[in-house]
């Protein structure tokens, strides 16, 4: 009976100690799984090898076919001649020059199919500063601001927005209505995500609203802080960004500076990414006559962002200037820094010959990469050459009044829009060698100016005009202004190597 | 053998030509010069667009027969040549 209690004491102790084993164990076995579990990657591998059969398949044609052809020798020996004769014929004749085929019936007219308004902002005599289209082609953003009045107010301005492909439009009735701290001086809709857009305050803040947020519709701004622009903000821009697949705002203003923020939805704050001042002093100028007056900046009215080349962007300034700028340049600008995080560089390279006034409005060709246009206080439209410092063509737009915007067709690569102080859109087309305007629309303003003009970038037949009565004229452009013509790209590309010659 | 692809090669220099195709007398195409799947589909649409052109003209008058058919389209001129075995495929761009 004694001897079996001191058996039992020293199986107790060993058991405790397996225990502890087989945890470690099963912990181990969870990563396993994880493991084995990469299906997807298979399944690539799968689609993979279907497309090394269908080489395979072609292969085989070929092999097959390079083996005998009989009489294949002989049928191209009978009608190589008969080919070749033509097709130097064909590349010498003129027999289809301007000949074209009615296969639908065209839209004649230019008709105006919305005018939008917003009563309230109207009542206040508020005008529409600045539009932009969403990337779908569906909505239009309209900012209601001020331009004529240079005084600092605190008038609540707002942003208003119109679906047109919605069924019930009241264009009397936004769908949505943003309030705005001050007046809103440019907007900005993302080139992709339809739901966001940017836009610039004349107190220098600079913000990003999400229009699918009911409650607070600010993604981000920048506040007041060290960084932001202290001077209205006349352009905003998506660029590019930092980070792949992100894009950042580029913001531009009369206190001289070119500002990339990113935008940092998480804390609802714009980061400034990097910073351009321009002064007077840095600007490469054609002729040395005007001597640098000290270092007073150049305050920017229009800003381009090239589509083909993404490391330059045009500028446009209050003093007539239009600079050819790049993101790259890395000499520091010569303004004084005033607090701001990041070292400000100097972005100018090149100067195009100046104007008398403020250059109002810049857009890169859609289809040519070295042609822009320009418009201003001077009353003309200039088509500008990269490439050379006088413009190519200069056309008069109106008599003793203001071109505001200046936009080019994003269909037909001869054709430009521009906006007038006496409430015209004029619409250019070069391909007619004329310098008159093809085509005048009255805004029907009451002799009121134009401020801005947008094409739709995808119903491309549209034009928005916003006026300085508070309108919004959406208007249908005819055929002849939106179906490119069979020599038109080669005619544009002439008019661009004239310049070089 | 080579003498096919210089006659070939010979037609592909001239102005404004995109490319050249060679198809047998069942629609395969036997020699390109361009991609496989543009090549697939003009060899494919033009060889049924021949076979209907050619009845065409045999039906109007059973004494004649097709000897060259060309399309002009507002950006190309594509030009057919057709006999018993092969059709030769020219997509000439002739404003360039």
């Amino acid at each position: 009976m004694f001897t079996d209690e001191t058996l039992d004491t020293v199986g107790t102790e060993s058991s405790w100690r397996k225990s502890l084993q087989s945890v470690q164990e099963s912990r181990s076995c969870q990563t396993l799984p994880l493991h084995t579990a990469e299906a997807e990657v298979q399944a690539q591998h799968v689609s993979d090898s279907g497309t090394q059969t269908d080489a395979g398949d072609s292969f085989y044609e070929y092999h097959e076919t390079s083996v005998d052809h009989p009489g294949l020798k002989e049928f191209l020996d009978g009608v190589e001649n008969m080919i070749i004769k033509e097709l130097i014929k064909n590349s010498r004749s003129h027999a289809f020059d301007g000949f074209e085929v009615n296969w639908v019936d065209h839209n004649e007219t230019v008709s105006c199919i919305h005018r939008l308004q917003h009563p309230d902002a109207q009542s206040r005599g508020l005008q529409v500063t600045s539009l932009s289209w969403s990337c779908t082609g569906s909505v239009i953003a309209c900012a209601f601001g001020r331009i004529d009045d240079g005084d600092w107010s605190t008038e609540r301005c707002c942003v208003c927005t119109w679906n047109l492909d919605r069924r019930g439009l009241d264009p009397k009735r936004p769908d949505l209505i943003i309030d705005a701290a001050s007046a809103v001086m440019c907007l900005s809709f993302h080139p992709q995500r339809p739901s966001l857009i940017a836009g610039g305050l004349y107190s220098g803040e600079v913000v990003v609203w999400d229009t699918s947020r009911t409650q607070d519709p600010i993604l981000a701004q920048t506040g007041m802080s060290v960084d932001t622009h202290r001077e209205p903000v006349y352009q905003v821009h998506w660029v590019p960004g930092s980070r792949r697949g992100e894009l950042d705002l580029l913001s531009a203003g009369s206190g001289g500076r070119v500002l990339q923020w990113r935008v940092d939805g998480v804390e609802s704050r714009l980061v400034l990414a990097s910073g351009y001042a321009l002064v007077r002093q840095q600007v490469p100028m054609i002729n040395t006559l005007s001597k640098a007056r000290g270092g007073s900046s150049i305050g920017v009215t229009a800003l381009a962002v090239s589509p083909w080349d993404l490391d330059s962007f045009l500028v446009g300034s209050e003093g007539g200037l239009v600079l050819k700028c790049a993101f790259s340049s890395q000499t520091v600008s010569a303004a004084p820094p005033d607090g701001e995080s990041v070292t400000l560089r100097a972005p100018a390279q090149f100067c195009f010959s100046p104007s008398s006034g403020p250059v109002h409005s810049l857009q890169y060709s859609p289809f040519h990469r070295n042609l822009f246009v320009s418009g201003g206080t001077d009353g003309l439209a200039h088509l500008h050459s990269l490439l050379q410092p006088e413009p190519l063509l200069s056309l008069r737009v109106c008599d003793s009044s203001y071109v505001f915007a200046v936009r080019w067709s994003p269909t037909r690569p001869l054709v430009f829009a521009a906006a007038t102080g006496q409430g015209l859109v004029q619409i250019f087309d070069l391909g007619r060698r004329s310098l008159r305007a093809a085509t005048t629309i009255d805004q029907e303003t009451g002799g009121k100016p134009v401020y801005c003009l947008e094409f739709n970038p995808r119903q491309t037949h549209l034009l928005a005009a916003g006026n300085a009565d508070g309108t919004i004229n959406i208007w249908q452009l005819s055929a002849n202004l939106t179906e490119q013509g069979p020599r038109e790209t080669a005619q544009l590309e002439q008019l661009a190597n004239e310049a070089a010659d | 053998m080579a003498e096919v692809e210089e006659t070939l090669k010979r037609i592909q220099t001239h102005k404004g030509v995109i490319g050249t195709i060679v198809v047998n007398a069942e629609g395969i195409p036997i020699r390109t010069t361009l991609d496989n799947s543009t090549t697939v589909q003009y060899a494919g649409l033009l060889h049924q667009l021949t076979i209907k052109a050619r009845s065409t003209v045999r039906d109007i008058d059973p004494q004649n027969d097709l000897t060259f058919l060309r399309i002009r389209s507002k950006k190309h001129e594509i030009m057919v040549a057709p006999d018993k075995e092969y059709l030769l495929i020219v997509i000439q761009n002739p404003s360039e």
